[in-house]
């Protein structure tokens, strides 16, 4: 079973699948914010939540769908 | 974003099989928005692929799909066209299998204008087989068949099919998916076939062997060297060398096959 991780953020809720993040770095690259970084052991986190803007970069630069970027309404 | 892509995907078979920063994934995320976008019922959507890391994208999308042999993703396509021209038919390729294996039936698909979506994965080398040139690899790029550097001309696949019919033509990378899923919705909207070169990235065989070992440095790239057709049109902008266009490249009307053809089964039942 996929366990997803929802992070809270000002402007959005990020979901997160660590089981299939392969840690390529792309999302971190892409965040205008310095939201996200990789742990230790190279998977996704949100380390900076307060800061994220809700751009969905993360979400469209992700190649294995492991981050969802559900805009809060 | 309320819309979840996972709806489009069978997704017991994911996480998929590319390599960590695939650009491959981006792409099938882009199809899959433009699908959302389409708003097609599901049951009238085929998507054929042929071989290569590309063409396992067929396997994650949950329609109706059908992964071919390679090189041969535009014959089933155009038999199922035939077959039944209401269905609307994404083909789903990669460079080596659209250009090198399968690049005459490209042509033909593209000169008689048969109302097929071309999709084609441009990683600019055989990714699943151990990173071999293909017919797109850029001259001077590395390649394990290629240790000291490509010597061969490659293709513009985008004005390859422009010059043999095809009346849609566009390119985007997976640095520029919003412009990327615009053009696949254009172009499954054109009546005709309609090509679409997905410029993506392979750090594990291509960039890794090219000075661009990380993934983000392949999507930097693409962001650097890619030039907007509107301002080179416009003289805003020029492409220097080893640089491409980008956005809407060709278009223009030509009677579509798949009408032409059901009009000769009117004219040989004796109906007209």
């Amino acid at each position: 079973m996929i366990q997803i991780e929802t992070n809270k953020t000002p402007k959005c809720e990020l979901e997160i699948k660590k089981q299939w993040c392969k840690g390529c770095n792309l999302c971190v690259a892409a965040c205008p914010r310095s939201v996200l970084a990789l742990d230790l052991l190279g998977k996704i986190k949100v380390v900076e939540a307060e800061k994220c803007i809700a751009c969905g970069l993360c979400e469209s630069t992700c190649p294995d769908f492991a981050i969802r970027v559900i805009k809060n309404a | 974003m309320s819309f979840d892509v996972m709806d489009y995907f069978r997704q017991e078979t994911l996480p998929h099989i590319w390599c960590p920063g695939c650009g491959n994934g981006i792409i099938l995320r882009d199809f899959a928005v433009a699908l959302e976008r389409l708003n097609y019922p599901r049951d009238e959507v085929v998507i054929v692929s042929g071989i290569g890391c590309s063409s396992r994208a067929a396997g994650y999308l949950n329609f109706d799909t059908v992964h071919t042999t390679h090189g041969r993703a535009l014959p089933f396509a155009t038999g199922i066209k035939l077959a039944n021209p209401n269905l609307k038919v994404f083909v789903i390729m990669g460079d080596g299998d659209s250009s090198a294996i399968g690049g005459n039936h490209l042509i033909h698909a593209a000169r008689r204008n048969i109302d097929l979506t071309a999709i084609i994965f441009n990683n600019n080398i055989y990714g699943m087989t151990g990173g071999q040139f293909s017919p797109l690899t850029p001259r001077d790029k590395k390649a394990t068949t290629a240790p000291y550097g490509m010597i061969e001309q490659s293709f513009d696949i985008c004005r390859l099919a422009e010059g043999a019919g095809a009346t849609y033509v566009g390119r985007a990378t997976t640095y520029h998916n919003q412009l990327l899923t615009q053009l696949i919705i254009d172009g499954a909207q054109n009546p005709g076939f309609s090509l679409i070169e997905a410029v993506t990235h392979c750090p594990t065989s291509y960039g890794r062997r090219n000075g661009m070992a990380s993934p983000s440095d392949m999507v930097r790239w693409q962001k650097d060297n890619a030039v907007w057709i509107d301002k080179v049109r416009a003289g805003k902008a020029e492409v220097k060398d080893g640089q491409f266009t980008i956005g809407l490249l060709h278009r223009h009307e030509a009677p579509e096959f798949t009408q032409a053809y059901m009009e000769v089964i009117k004219r040989a039942r004796g109906q007209e």
